[in-house]
């Protein structure tokens, strides 16, 4: 295998989602394995050929409108689902913080919470061990690390999450909106943190809405919108296009 | 695509399930004592009292029979309803699908083993007493945890796509309530349904538990080929369907 510096690779990737369930979907899936389906008609595409990499240390930040297909794209890349056509290549270690409380189970502890990710995220228990006191101390919630996690907030469940996920050292950080939950102290927090692992070679991808935030954190943007990737350039000039939608000629799928 | 520590994942997942399952009641883990307790003191009225029998030691012939329906029975519809439950996990988390529903299954087995430990106090106060073949036991378990493991995966795999799956397994664990020798000895099945007994391997299963528990013998070879047979062909079925039918689990949840 080549070892090239590219952490992550899209190449004209399609996710098309069918719309049937349950008896119309039972019937579709006998018929299709008994060889006399036709092709399914309800259909939703929710990406378009979108092609882009990243270079390993990079930031790249998804823009775009709701349902343009941004949160689609990270499940891609991190593998949740695979694209119907195109391929989608990742180097590393990937912690993918997509949702807030995914992976986290309100009746455990939270103690409980950080080893049950650390082992979904791929640590063993040795690792897991080595990091807990250094998980703890950076989310700030010593006082409450007994307590079942539905008696937290939502922002004190955010630091316990990006604290498990930046801490499992991965070499593909990715994260989904999630961010604007945490007070502003937090936020520095994770700003520092993020800059400090591109500093050390790591790749960062990023959905938001917070422009202030990923111009900080990220040199480059894709924007999609519904589906389609419009630009895939540096940020400043991908804002720039962005917020004077119309302006740019609408660019078709590769 | 993911790397990483599979064991400590699965502790992990079934450290969850119990402690979830076991955090919130008052009397926890001895509803997987009382559960049972409670069926064998009715069954054992209706079945000695109201229907005389000739069965010696009638309460362990039917604790012989219940235990492994129920954690068959339980353990299939819980590993049936484990992908849909863990929608949060499945859609957000690229671990390996395979495993939510093997640690549903194995989440399962405190359950198992404190029935167990009920069986062998009501060995032990009957006076029936252990043997040597109880080294069979860990074996035919071990099978049927192989059988339960694939028809889980098989099933949770459906029931993503169809979600009326697990009615179809809660209504098949009633019928197979009685298609099973709990009630009744193996002998009163006529002749010619008695080889098909043996490849329903819960009735199997209770077959080989009555020869160790109650007559002190090994159970037979024929049934132990046959146990083996459907235990790991269900698996294999069952991991080629999952395989299969995973890459559209994100769709669908």
């Amino acid at each position: 295998m080549k070892k090239d510096s590219r952490a992550i690779t899209c190449e004209n990737v399609w996710k098309t989602f069918r719309l049937h369930t349950g008896q119309k979907l039972l019937r579709q899936h006998l018929a299709a394995w008994f060889g006399f389906g036709e092709e399914p008609s309800n259909q939703f595409h929710a990406l378009k050929g979108v092609s882009f990499d990243v270079a390993a240390g990079e930031g790249l930040a998804i823009i775009g409108s709701n349902g343009a297909g941004k949160s689609t794209l990270l499940s891609v890349v991190v593998g949740l689902t695979q694209p119907d056509k195109g391929t989608v290549k990742v180097d590393g270690r990937v912690a993918a913080l997509l949702e807030l409380g995914s992976g986290f189970h309100p009746d455990l502890t939270g103690t409980e919470n950080v080893y049950l990710n650390a082992a979904l995220l791929g640590f063993n228990k040795h690792q897991t061990k080595a990091m807990y006191e250094e998980v703890v101390d950076f989310a700030g919630v010593r006082d409450f690390i007994d307590e079942p996690l539905r008696t937290y907030s939502s922002g004190m469940m955010l630091r316990l999450a990006f604290s498990v996920a930046v801490n499992v050292d991965p070499d593909v950080l990715i994260i989904d909106e999630i961010l604007a939950v945490g007070d502003a102290d937090f936020q520095t927090k994770c700003r520092e943190r993020i800059l400090g692992f591109r500093r050390a070679g790591k790749t960062f991808l990023c959905v938001s809405h917070a422009k202030a935030a990923l111009m900080e954190l990220c040199d480059r943007a894709v924007w999609l919108d519904h589906g389609e990737m419009m630009m895939c350039d540096r940020i400043d000039s991908v804002f720039e296009a962005y917020e004077g939608r119309g302006a740019v000629p609408k660019r078709s799928a590769e | 695509m993911w790397r990483g520590d599979y064991l400590f994942l699965l502790k992990n997942l079934i450290l969850k399930d119990f402690r979830v399952r076991y955090r919130n009641m008052s009397l926890g883990m001895l509803w997987s004592l009382l559960n049972p307790l409670v069926m064998l003191v009715v069954w054992n009225f209706v079945f000695t009292k109201i229907f005389t029998n000739p069965i010696q030691h009638f309460a362990l012939f039917i604790l012989c029979g219940i235990v492994p329906f129920n954690f068959f029975a339980v353990a299939w519809s819980c590993g049936t309803t484990s992908l849909v439950d863990s929608a949060g996990l499945i859609k957000r988390v690229p671990i390996p699908r395979e495993i939510v529903p093997i640690a549903s299954v194995l989440s399962n087995c405190l359950h198992l083993a404190i029935q167990m430990g009920l069986l062998l106090i009501f060995v032990l106060a009957s006076g029936v007493g252990v043997n040597v073949y109880w080294f069979f036991l860990p074996l035919i378990w071990a099978l049927e945890l192989v059988f339960v493991c694939g028809m889980a995966l098989l099933f949770s795999a459906f029931n993503v796509y169809v979600r009326d799956t697990r009615y179809f397994v809660e209504s098949s664990n009633l019928v197979l309530f009685w298609l099973v020798p709990i009630f009744y000895p193996f002998s009163l099945v006529p002749q010619r349904f008695k080889d098909l007994y043996q490849f329903n391997p819960i009735a199997a299963l209770i077959l080989a538990m009555r020869d160790i528990v109650l007559e002190a013998k090994a159970p037979s070879h024929t049934l132990l080929i046959k146990l083996t047979l459907v235990a790991f062909l269900a698996l294999g079925v069952g991991l080629l369907g999952f395989r299969r039918l995973k890459p559209r689990f994100y769709d669908y949840l």
